[in-house]
Parts: structure tokens; sequence; C-alpha cells
């Protein structure tokens, strides 16, 4: 029924090409909501994507935008700069949990606490996916990985970093929002937080954050559904979902609730 | 034939997420094998007209595999149903 209206189409921004990643893995949904938001916001010529070392290091070759790659942890960094020298630009970091949240947690929260105008797009999948699979400050108590075979230890490892509220807490952040993208209602409310946290900044009230609790199948060693039942069965009630800052007042919030 | 929904079989690595939202457990796994060497879901033909173009497994989808239209609007009861086109 080609001739019929469109119920689902890709965004416009986002390379109509297969992916890297692993089957399941749902950094291909967290890529395509930043497109869509993207395009929405008709942000094609003026964004500028500071991509991270993690396995969406290839995220210039799908979103078609202009883009600098930046080294392992430093995108904040890398935004900041970009950012004050292209004050027009709509200047945003996608990053995973070990970029993030291990070597890049210094350039994180002191972007966020300067509130500078990016945002933040951060793909939390618990563990470090493109380097085989090692624990990350966001490996869930119990979880095995290549680098605690055993399960995390919360009394030598600690307790996974909950980076959303952490963010929420601090003065330059206007919107922090966590979401997750395993189900349909999921995924919709998600799309919504990530089009938030575009819009905190670029109306200049501070940075904008947005955690999408993700999948990795492959170092989970889950097959894609188990993996994605695992996000509402074991992260969710860890890693609470819903809006944990946000200065653009209650009029620009509606319909951003994602409550799990 | 109404086909409400296709699937990029190129582009299907078969991780099967679609069948788990379609309200209408219409998608299954098949026996074909694409070039990248996934296996592929797809719908058949006997059951795609359940399909309701929710688009649920286009929005589950990491891989863009799926295109999903909206059907024609049914004749009220009553009327002829002359709007089958399409
Ligand atoms: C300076 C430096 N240290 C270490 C590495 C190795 N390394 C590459 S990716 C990565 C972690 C990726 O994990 P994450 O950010 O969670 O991304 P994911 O692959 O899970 O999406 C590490 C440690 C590197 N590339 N550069
Ligand atoms: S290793 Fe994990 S994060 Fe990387 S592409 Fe595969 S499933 Fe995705
Ligand atoms: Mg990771």
């Amino acid at each position: 029924m080609k001739n019929g209206k469109a119920a689902f189409t890709l965004p416009g921004v986002l390379a109509d090409i297969p992916t890297h990643y692993c089957p399941g893995c749902q950094h291909g949904v967290a890529q395509r909501l930043v497109a869509e938001c993207l395009d929405e916001l008709a942000l094609s010529e003026k964004a500028i994507c500071i991509g991270s070392i993690g396995c969406s290091v290839f995220i210039y070759n799908y979103l078609k935008v202009d883009s600098v790659e930046a080294p392992h942890g430093r995108a904040p960094a890398v935004a900041t700069g970009v950012k004050r020298a292209r004050p027009e630009a709509a200047v945003f970091t996608y990053q995973g949990d070990g970029d993030l949240a291990s070597i890049g947690m210094a350039e994180t929260m002191h972007c966020a606490n300067r509130g500078e105008r990016v945002t933040i797009v951060f793909v939390n999948n618990t563990v470090y996916g493109m380097t085989g699979g090692q624990m990350a400050p966001t490996t869930m108590v119990g979880q095995r990985t290549t680098t605690c075979p055993g399960g995390r230890c919360a009394d030598n490892e600690g307790e996974p970093i909950k980076m959303t509220e952490i963010i929420a807490s601090l003065g330059g952040t206007a919107y922090a929002a966590r979401v997750a993208v395993d189900s349909v209602k999921h995924v919709r409310a998600a799309k919504k937080a990530v089009r938030r946290a575009f819009e905190a900044p670029l109306n200049n009230l501070g940075l904008g954050f947005v955690e999408i609790l993700a999948t990795c199948p492959t170092n989970w060693k889950m097959t894609p559904v188990q993996a994605n039942k695992r996000i509402s069965e074991e992260l969710i009630p860890y890693f609470p979902l819903g809006t944990y800052k946000n200065l653009m007042g209650e009029q620009a919030a509606e319909g951003t609730e994602v409550e799990g | 034939m109404m086909r409400p929904v296709e699937f990029r079989e190129d582009r299907c690595k078969g991780c099967a997420l679609c069948m788990t939202v379609c309200p209408g457990e219409i998608i299954t796994m098949s026996s074909r094998f694409n070039t990248s060497g996934y296996k592929v879901v797809e719908v058949r033909d006997e059951v795609v007209e359940e399909c309701t173009s929710c688009a649920a497994c286009a929005l589950i989808c990491p891989d863009y595999a799926v295109s999903v239209w909206r059907k024609p609007a049914k004749a009220k009861k009553g009327e002829t149903a002359d709007v089958h086109a399409g």
C-alpha cells in the first residue's frame, strides 16, 4: 500500500543505510530519536554533533549533520568549545555510560555545572559495549562482566552511579530526564524527553540532559528479547524513569511525563 | 493484496523485538536468511490484513527495517463499499 499515507517515516536527517550495531542493540533506536528531534526542530543545518568513543563512534555516518569526533570522555569539553566558538549552533553530544560516567565524568559534571548551552544524549547500557563488555560505573550490582566475572560487588566497586540525579542537582542544568526505549509507550515518551533536552539550551536556559536506558544484548549475553525485558525488570526499578529537572515550566513540559 | 506493513529484509537482523510489541501478533520469524546471514521476520499473507497500521513494530525496530502505511478509511455501515482502492 505504498500509495497510502505513511504511518511511520524515517527522519530525513538520518542516513538510510544499514547500521553496524548488533541485533537488538538500542543504539539504533536512540540515534533515530535524536534524528527525529533534529528534523522536528529544523536543526539539520544548525546542529553540530559531538561523537564519543564507544559503539556509537560512527554516529557521524548516520546523522547527516556536521560533527566532531571527541577523544574518549571529552565530548562535553569539545561541545563547550564548539558552542562558544559557534553560539548559533545547536551543539549536542551522544555518549555511552563508559564514556560519560567513567573517563568523562569530570568533563560531564563541569559542563553541566557551567550550564553550557549544549545537549547531552547519554545512552546507558550498563557496560562498555565496544571493548567487549567491561564493568562500567553504571553496571548493576551482581551483573557479570569481563572485569567482574563474579558479578559487581557493591562493597568493592560501589553502587551503580545514577547520572541523571547527579546532573539534575547541578545549578547549570536546565533539563534532565531518564527514559527507556523498551516499549512503544516508553519510546514515545523518550522522544519527547530528547526534544526537551534540545529545547532547553536553545532557549538559553542551561544544559539539556537525557539518559536513555538501552540494551547491549551481546555483552549481557542475552537474546535481544531477554535483554529488552531486563530493562523493565532490573534496570528501571534501580534507575527510575522521569523528569528530574525542567526549567522550561509546566506548559513546555506538558506531555513529557516519562514515569515507568 | 493490501500490505500495510513491509519489512526490508536486507535491514532486518532478526532481533524479534517487533514480534513482542505487535498487538495482533501477526509477525513471525521466517526460515529465510538475508545476505548478511540474519534470519528475518515476516508477516504471512493470510494475516497481513489484520495489521492496524499502529506502527508499534516500526517504533521498536532498532534497524529501520519496517515501513507502515495507513489503510484507507473503512466504509461506514450502510454505505456501499467502493472505497477499497489502494
Ligand atoms: C583514552 C581511551 N581509553 C580507553 C579506550 C578504550 N575504550 C573504547 S570504548 C570504551 C568504553 C565504551 O563504553 P560506553 O561508553 O559505555 O559505550 P558503548 O560501547 O557501551 O555504547 C573504552 C574503555 C579508548 N578508546 N581511549
Ligand atoms: S556491543 Fe552492545 S552496545 Fe555495542 S553494538 Fe553490540 S549490542 Fe550495541
Ligand atoms: Mg555502554
